[in-house]
């Protein structure tokens, strides 16, 4: 356990392993739920340094992965529109749409620019009254009420060449997804802690009674994902399934009101589609009736775009937990960072991005040497699928 | 953008209406609104979202998970020139390369044979 010691508490980290180790007694399989614990989970070795009995599965928790490819389509309309300023987050410029991403409709002359904030979306469009401003509004819970505040903004500061291309998704649907689903071997859960800055843990307990899993908030640091699991293996080895938050230090149980009122006002609840995985019922936020006017999809009548994925790509099943990223065939060939097939591959977050850039040579024989030229391979077109739900 | 960052707040002013505050991401200094968290007073840490402010949090955690932050290159990510981390996007060299031009992975994986994982 020599790489211990890149822990920031080397003596914490062991004394939470020996705890997890001295408590379990047969096979337990958690699921992280965010994509940013998946990438400290495989940067610091996590899920090598527990007992053999704890498994951990990554679970669909990247807002950049699961951002449906028609939305992406819809972005790469809008954006080749003239007239248009296409503001986005920086992670989405390389999410391929059906032959394309972001990166590429500015090479061919769009007017793509990139915020840190959507407010920064906002000040475009006040310095730019002429243009229409679009901003890409994906995410979770976290990111969706700054992106609300930057509607009502627009709104108080009677700004209409602003919308919103909304794909927000929320995190408690997807679990129940996840457990309601006949392959599931989900036992536990480790819940995002930066959702439940926002969202508190209100919608949970609930969830952890009916399927009877434990749910424990965790953060993102490597102790943080320690003191999460020992937590559920505890949990799981009484036989208990309660809500335990080991994040109290960002998370508190009512979450962020002023940002939840926000939420309210500005969306609604609705049907989402999740790349890779398909509708699941009431798993995002659209803006509610007071604010359609901001809706980028009507503005621009990109509602009719539909596309299906490739059927290559499982990445639906990666982000279920059905399978690891390397048993699917097309990963490290057809589908690597640079060329990525679907959702897990897409963003740095997800989870076959975070196997193939750290090198899991633990996990057998490999696929071929990773494309290294600068153009993308051709998507297969054919046979296309759309992906079933739970 | 999935990351949400500690930060120290600088100074606090009213831009437009609204509550914003110069905050500080381990040197990197950027505006941060404050209207869901109002009452966030200069000196104090908060978790940071696309510019938002959306948690109050203790100094020593938010030392600690920068520190962890800038290790990691994870400041680069959120803070770094975009357009260039997109055009590099995918450059890294995967399971099969000599190296991904950073080093961390290489080290991490080497340890990992060291120790027989």
């Amino acid at each position: 356990m020599k790489y211990i010691e890149e822990f920031q508490d080397p003596a914490l980290a062991r004394r939470l392993l020996d705890d997890i180790r001295a408590t379990v007694t047969r096979p337990w399989a958690l699921m992280e739920v965010c994509g940013g614990q998946t990438h400290t989970i495989i940067r610091h070795g996590i899920d090598q340094l527990l007992p053999d009995e704890v498994e951990l599965i990554h679970g669909p928790g990247c807002p950049v992965c699961v951002t449906p490819l028609e939305v992406i389509d819809k972005a790469l309309e809008i954006a080749s529109r003239p007239g248009v300023i296409f503001c986005s987050f920086g992670d989405m410029l390389r999410v391929p749409g059906t032959g394309r991403d972001l990166f590429q409709v500015r090479g061919e002359g769009g007017d793509v620019r990139v915020v840190y904030s959507p407010l920064d979306a906002l000040k475009t469009a006040r310095q730019n009254p002429d243009r229409e401003v679009v901003f890409f509004g994906i995410g979770f819970e976290t990111t969706a009420p700054p992106n609300a505040m930057a509607v009502y903004q627009a709104r108080k500061l009677g700004i209409t060449n602003f919308s919103l291309l909304v794909s927000h998704v929320r995190v408690p649907p997807a679990i129940e997804a996840i457990m309601r689903s006949p392959s599931c071997r989900v036992q536990g859960f480790l819940a995002a802690g930066h959702v439940c800055s926002v969202m508190g843990t209100a919608e949970y307990p609930e969830l952890a009674d009916r399927h009877r899993v434990p749910i424990v908030v965790t953060g993102f640091e490597p102790l943080d994902i320690l003191e999460g699991v020992r937590r559920a293996v505890r949990q799981l080895e009484r036989g208990e399934h309660t809500v335990e938050n080991a994040y109290p230090r960002a998370v508190r149980p009512e979450g962020n009101p002023a940002a939840l009122a926000m939420l309210a006002d500005v969306f609604e609840v609705t049907d989402r589609a999740w790349r890779g995985i398909g509708t699941i019922p009431d798993s995002g936020w659209r803006l509610s009736e007071r604010f359609r006017e901001y809706d980028a999809e009507h503005r621009f009548r990109v509602t009719g775009i539909t596309t299906r994925e490739p059927a290559a790509c499982r990445s639906g099943e990666v982000l279920q937990g059905l399978i690891k990223p390397h048993e699917c065939e097309a990963f490290g060939t057809l589908c690597t960072p640079r060329s990525p097939l679907g959702a897990t591959m897409v963003s740095s977050e997800g989870a076959c991005a975070a196997y193939y850039l750290y090198r899991r040579l633990d996990l057998g024989p490999g696929p071929a040497r990773p494309a290294t030229t600068p153009d993308r391979p051709t998507v297969p077109t054919a046979p296309l699928e759309a992906s079933p739900v739970a | 953008m999935c990351l949400a960052v500690p930060g120290r707040v600088l100074e606090i002013g009213e831009r437009d209406g609204t509550r914003m505050a110069t905050v500080d991401f381990g040197g990197v200094q950027k505006e941060v609104c404050l209207e869901y968290l109002p009452d966030l007073r200069v000196g104090e840490y908060a978790i940071v979202h696309v510019g938002f402010a959306l948690q109050r949090l203790d100094e020593e955690s938010a030392r600690k998970t920068l520190g962890l932050f800038a290790e990691l290159g994870m400041l680069q990510e959120e803070f770094g020139d975009p357009w260039e981390q997109a055009a590099r996007f995918g450059d890294e060299e995967g399971p099969f390369g000599e190296d991904d031009g950073e080093g961390r992975p290489a080290e991490a994986a080497a340890t990992r044979k060291e120790v027989g994982q």
